[in-house]
């Protein structure tokens, strides 16, 4: 039996484990992968000490940092569950079962699904959540992008130098993206916004063809072979059931990162703090490993 | 012998550096394809794929699909 398991290694799971490594718990990392969010962002410019950097990069960094510890993780592992039973707290994975005196939940958050026909089908084969990955492979193609935030209009403006047309479909009335953005997409002759739009169905054969949309109380179809969804993210945490959540997924925690349940913290996006940042996240992993170092302290 | 490795990838995508930074860590010859600068690779992987996510890896023709460092490892016996 562990001391503490960590789950994620974003952010809040790296600073967490740093903290853990350095108080000496005996302790175990269970995580998809190496970065979380912060390793897909193109560019990072508000995390102090470094001016600029890329999400890889910072990513690299964060796993030198955890390598100068004898850490132990299980990576490429996803958590089906959490439970406490009695004092102890069970984690189960796809590929296995591990036990812990407390916990710290750092699973971060995933891109939001758009749900319609045709979206998990054509997942890869025309439908991405990364334009910063795929984008490059659309070029001189049609595609659409979904979503009206930052994220959406930053796919746009890369795919700007690559795709041929790009029509922007935006559920709401009015673009939510900072205006100089928005500016910079409205100036191109390549980009099409339609506000106020939904989109219905994806459909294609092997790949994307189309995307059914409807607009001005219509339904149309666009020829479109790639489709970019950038709609938000929501919290990675289906595998939660016993812990409290608030109305959008997210686990609750006061200003010690402790969950409704004692022994099990939280830390990072997937909790309702305040502000969604990487330095943030890295802020609340701190926290939770200090306040799991004091309570594993008490019960022993 | 080694393996033949070749990692298809597109220039700012993260888990393409992830893959080629493990590649490298683990000292294996890979050669790297960028999908993004040519319409041939990109047909090309297409076909040993069915699918258009990168990155794809190919490691004697057997095909693996994004960063899946267990599968990379389990092909490469490492």
């Amino acid at each position: 039996m562990y001391d503490l398991i960590i789950i994620g290694a974003g952010p809040a799971g790296i600073t967490a484990s740093v903290y853990a490594a350095r108080k000496r718990i005996n302790f175990l990392i269970i995580t998809r992968d190496i970065g979380g969010q912060a390793a897909l962002s193109y560019d990072i410019k508000n995390y102090v000490g470094y001016q600029f950097i890329t999400g890889p990069a910072l990513a690299q960094k964060f796993r030198e940092h955890l390598e100068q510890f004898n850490v132990e993780a299980k990576e490429g592992e996803s958590v089906t569950s959490i439970s406490k039973e009695g004092d102890i707290v069970k984690v189960k994975t796809d590929k296995g079962e591990y036990t812990a005196k407390t916990a710290i939940i750092a699973s971060g958050r995933v891109p939001r699904k758009l749900g319609v026909e045709g979206e998990k089908e054509f997942k890869n084969r025309g439908v991405t959540y990364c334009a910063t990955c795929d984008g490059p492979l659309f070029a001189d193609k049609e595609v659409a992008v979904i979503g009206g935030g930052n994220s959406a209009l930053d796919a746009v403006l890369q795919l700007i130098k690559i795709a041929k047309k790009i029509y922007l479909i935006n559920i709401g009335p009015k673009l939510r993206a900072d205006p100089i953005m928005v500016e910079k997409a409205k100036n191109s002759e390549k980009v099409v916004i339609y506000n106020s739009t939904k989109v219905e169905e994806i459909n294609g054969d092997t790949f994307v063809k189309g995307i059914k949309i409807s607009r001005e109380g219509k339904e149309e179809n666009l020829a479109v072979e790639g489709i970019f969804i950038e709609i938000g993210s929501t919290p990675s945490s289906d595998f939660i059931k016993n812990i409290e959540k608030n109305e959008i997924g997210e686990i609750v925690v006061n200003c010690l990162c402790e969950t409704s349940i004692p022994g099990i913290f939280a830390a990072g996006d997937v909790t309702n703090v305040y502000a969604k940042q990487i330095i943030v996240a890295c802020g609340e992993g701190a926290k939770a490993a200090l306040a799991s170092f004091e309570y594993i302290s008490k019960i022993k | 012998m080694s393996k033949r490795v070749k990692v298809y990838s597109t220039s700012a995508c993260p888990y393409c550096a992830m893959v080629k930074a493990f590649l490298k860590e683990k000292n294996i010859l890979f050669e790297d394809v960028d999908v993004g600068t040519n319409p041939e690779a990109v047909k090309e992987m297409i076909e040993k794929s069915g699918q258009m996510g990168v990155p794809v890896i190919d490691i004697e023709g057997k095909i693996i699909l994004g960063f899946n460092k267990e599968a990379i490892s389990r092909e490469l016996g490492i």
